[in-house]
């Protein structure tokens, strides 16, 4: 079955089973290996993408579910490491195996762009559903909390860019989706 | 110190491990075989290290361990760009391919584990750098007609330093791979140091922020089919028949074939082999462990705890001692089996063809997975080439290769690069467990409160019976009784005996294997004992560590940062415990609360670590940060239970990893030292543990002596 839907600001068609979830059209039709598989059951966040801005567990969506809408994936936070939540991670040097990493950014831009400056008690009530084995949950938050300083301190125009992978800022505002 | 080799590029070149034209240097202990002799065949020659220059002045350096979150790719990197005297922002790194030269010598094989990396490559890691270095001062200096005394290395660059006369190190590759390796290169004094030990941003961060970092479950090879396996639930179980006609029957589906640990769907992704899986009608032999649960597995410890087992330590005479101590104390501990949980599920890829394999696979052991796929594709293991990958996590479960068998197999019948991948359940119910551990201990405290007997008989699955059999004398199996057999404490008087127990469960190396349950054991007992001392937990173990100067100063230091022994507040208690493990010493004092259900909060943890020289202290932190994460989770979340022969547990629903809203602030501190550095990966699990349950007695009086530590216990 042919189903069409956005991915990363371009459009997309796949034909396969439309129960087929998100997680492995990404990953195995579209060689998008970016987006982790950990459970299958949406229990650990690691399959976590954007839906029309929503962080969602791409391992329980059938693709038929996204027909039409816009997918986001860890590929398309932004096309050069821009995005104030990669800045973040990356000043903070988040990750150590790496491996739940990019459902740990999914969600936490997915949080920033609804709540720009998180308390403690709103990043526990968003990434409580994202496991880090690794346990860099203190440097996850660390960083939460600085992306949402890079966001406010590096604010642009809106719409100031719009064609290729969406850049970060209008990803944090929810614009690309 | 090495013999003077000059390099063969040629034969290195036949090895495959790198193509660029420049200088690769390899270093070598005394007495081993030649540098990159192709298909080396006697005694393993043990190369330490590698730099590799390509004329663009590309410096790269080969990382022998595997990175699976502990951060070495950058700190080995770190090491010998100390010594090269390279520009640190163009280092890269490539992982090393299965070869003998990357021996760890602590193994006799090519692996990663027993927080041994740093330790590993402390002095060849820098040896590596410092002799390519003197290689190209040794090129400048005949280019220019100069002694090489008057050269130095700066940057990526040879300096003259009388003429000021330059030449980048790529400009020199060429000419100095011709040079001799230098004998007994000269290491920096310490104090000289520009890398090693300053915070060094991780050089994996970048690929792990946008996806680019692959994973084995990443790999994609042109034709690769997707495969994954429906195993017997029972261990030891196999497939009695199979009907797969109607997986054969979904679309997608390629082939069901047999293999010995089941049945193999495989597809044209992974999903469709998962499908498959469902489809498949299996009748089990269930064979002789059907009947197998945590309850017969405890009874056969508790069973053979009745009687002496193998002695492990023997100092001065227990018995008499606890005869006639003022107080005597006994318990008997537990704990669980645990899983590793990696988040990356096993999986492998392999492509079997008539002339070798290619593996990519996220392994901890490469010289296992080379031979093990060697021998399934009938080819020599220098044949088999071996891809590290990432790992998404490794804790020991990597040691095994059963899914670089699983992998190798269905490559090999299906004439086409397969990857398989495992399901979090099959994760779960297929690991090679932490050994479940019974433990009786007895000591005896004289008038004075000091102890004069200490007696500990265990009963535990043996890793070392699954993993490597030869490696048991007399019944021993060391990683049993590590951390409690090695107790640190002054006690005259000391008797550790133990009985081998091998089960049909899978053991491994789980993190910080022995003394993940062996700590909780000891430093549970002792808190107990300063109980009956009537002392201060803490106090009472300083008084028994003048002989142990540096378990005594990661005690004080977690005391005084933790403020121990000044007010908490209202419903905060706090426990405290420390040990030993694999060289580097740990201790913790944890702060808790308990709610009204028993629900255990651990609201602070401080850990004090002295592990000698901190190469990276940005990765240390992280260390021993997430080994307290993981200690926690297994203290209050996780167990694994065995009923009818298979394990219970299936998901992150029935095995719960501990998450974000539940960890506490965690405080990190090293001992400044400039002892050989020793590995940070598991030390600082053992303490999380005891410490949790003896702040548990602190709150309520209550002494629980199994793991996990459960509401229902505390309430």
């Amino acid at each position: 079955m042919a189903i069409h839907f956005t991915l990363n600001g371009k459009p997309e068609m796949v034909n396969v089973n439309p129960d087929m979830p998100l997680l492995w059209v990404l990953r195995d039709t579209l060689n998008m290996t970016g987006t982790k598989f950990g459970c299958g059951m949406a229990l650990c966040g690691a399959c976590t993408v954007h839906i029309n801005g929503d962080a969602i567990r791409s391992c329980v969506t059938p693709i038929s579910a996204i027909a039409g809408k816009s997918v986001t994936t860890i590929e398309g936070l932004s096309a050069d490491r821009s995005h104030p939540v990669q800045r973040a991670w990356i000043e903070i040097d988040v990750p150590q195996c790496g491996y739940c990493q990019s459902g740990q950014i999914m969600t936490a831009s997915a949080l920033l762009a609804k709540t720009p400056k998180p308390t403690d008690a709103q990043i526990d009530d968003a990434m409580t559903g994202n496991i880090c084995r690794c346990g860099t949950y203190p440097r996850i938050r660390k960083a939460i909390h600085r992306a949402s300083e890079l966001h406010t301190a590096s604010a642009k125009p809106a719409g100031a860019s719009a064609d290729d992978a969406p850049l970060a800022d209008s990803v944090l505002a929810g614009g690309a989706e | 110190m090495s013999a003077t080799t000059p390099l063969d590029r040629r034969s290195f070149l036949k090895t495959g491990i790198a193509g660029a034209t420049g200088l690769v240097i390899g270093f070598y202990l005394p007495g081993r075989r030649e540098v990159l002799a192709a298909a080396p065949a006697a005694t393993p020659a043990v190369l330490n290290a590698w730099v590799h220059i390509s004329p663009d002045d590309k410096v790269t350096i080969l990382i022998s361990k595997s990175e699976m979150g502990q951060g070495v790719e950058t700190s080995l990197a770190m090491l010998a760009a100390e010594e090269l005297g390279c520009d640190w922002k163009r280092i890269n790194t490539e992982f090393a391919p299965a070869d003998k030269v990357y021996y760890d010598p602590a193994f006799g094989m090519q692996g990663t584990g027993g927080s041994q990396s740093i330790h590993s490559c402390w002095e060849p890691m820098r040896k590596a750098g410092a002799t390519a270095r003197e290689m190209l001062i040794g090129a400048a200096a005949q280019k220019w007609g100069v002694d090489a005394s008057e050269c130095r290395a700066e940057n990526g660059a040879i300096i003259h330093t009388a003429t000021k006369r330059r030449a980048t190190f790529g400009s020199l590759a060429e000419a100095a791979a011709q040079i001799p390796q230098p004998k007994d290169v000269k290491l920096k004094d310490p104090s000289q140091f520009t890398i090693v030990g300053k915070p060094t941003k991780r050089l994996d961060t970048p690929k792990k922020v946008n996806g680019t970092a692959e994973f084995g479950i990443d790999v994609r090879r042109p034709g690769m089919l997707h495969a994954s396996v429906e195993h017997c639930p029972v261990f030891g179980g196999k497939v009695a028949s199979f009907d797969a006609t109607k997986a054969k029957a979904i679309p997608g589906v390629k082939d069901v074939i047999q293999i010995p640990t089941g049945i193999a769907v495989v597809a044209d992704n992974t999903w469709t082999a998962f499908q498959g899986r469902k489809a498949l009608d299996i009748k089990w032999d269930e064979g002789p462990n059907a009947a197998v649960s945590s309850a017969s597995i405890r009874k056969s410890f508790q069973d053979a705890c009745e009687t002496p087992g193998v002695v492990s330590r023997k100092e001065g005479d227990a018995a008499a001692a606890l005869a006639s101590a003022a107080q005597k104390i006994e318990a008997v501990y537990e704990a669980p089996y645990q899983a590793h949980a990696t988040m990356e599920p096993m999986n492998g890829t392999a492509d079997v063809r008539a002339d070798g394999v290619d593996l990519w696979v996220p392994t901890q052991f490469q010289t296992p997975s080379q031979g093990i796929a060697a021998g399934i594709a009938g080819v020599k293991p220098e044949s088999v080439k071996v891809h590290t990958t990432y790992l998404g996590g490794g804790f020991g479960r990597r040691g095994w290769s059963d899914f670089v068998a699983e992998s190798t197999i269905v490559s090999k019948a299906m004439g086409t690069p397969v990857q398989v991948t495992w399901t979090r359940e099959d994760d779960t119910q297929h690991d090679y467990y932490r050994p479940a551990s019974y433990i009786k201990m007895s000591a005896g405290l004289g008038a004075d409160g000091k102890p004069t007997a200490f007696t500990a008989r265990v009963a535990c699955d043996s890793i070392m019976s699954w993993f490597f059999p030869g490696s048991i004398t007399n019944g021993l199996d060391s990683s049993s009784v590590e951390g409690v057999s090695d107790i640190g404490y002054d006690i005259p008087n000391i008797l550790v005996d133990y009985h081998l127990m091998k089960g049909p469960i899978p053991m491994g190396f789980w993190r910080s294997v022995g003394a993940s349950q062996n700590g909780f054991f000891s430093e549970g007992f002792v808190d107990e004992l300063a109980a009956a001392a009537k002392k201060d937990p803490y106090e009472f173990r300083r008084d028994l560590l003048a002989k142990q100067p540096r378990l005594l100063g990661v005690l004080n230091l977690a005391a005084q940062k933790a403020g121990w022994g000044t007010p908490l507040a209202k419903g905060r208690f706090r426990g405290i415990a420390c040990l030993e493990a694999f060289s580097t010493y740990a201790a913790e004092v944890v702060e808790i609360s308990i709610d009204k259900d028993g629900t255990v909060n651990v609201h602070r943890v401080v850990a004090a670590l002295d592990c000698g020289r901190v190469i990276n202290p940005d990765t240390a932190e992280g260390q021993v940060s997430g080994a307290i994460v993981y200690g926690i989770t297994a203290a209050l979340k996780t167990e694994i239970t065995i009923d009818r022969g298979r394990v219970v547990q299936t998901n992150f629903d029935t095995n719960p990893m501990l998450r974000m809203n539940e960890v506490p602030k965690i405080e990190v501190y090293f001992v400044p030292s400039e002892e050989t550095p020793t590995g940070l990966g598991e030390p600082a699990v053992p303490p999380v543990a005891p410490a949790i349950g003896n702040a548990i007695f602190a709150a309520t009086g209550k002494r629980l002596r199994r793991l996990p530590f459960k509401p229902e216990d505390i309430a």
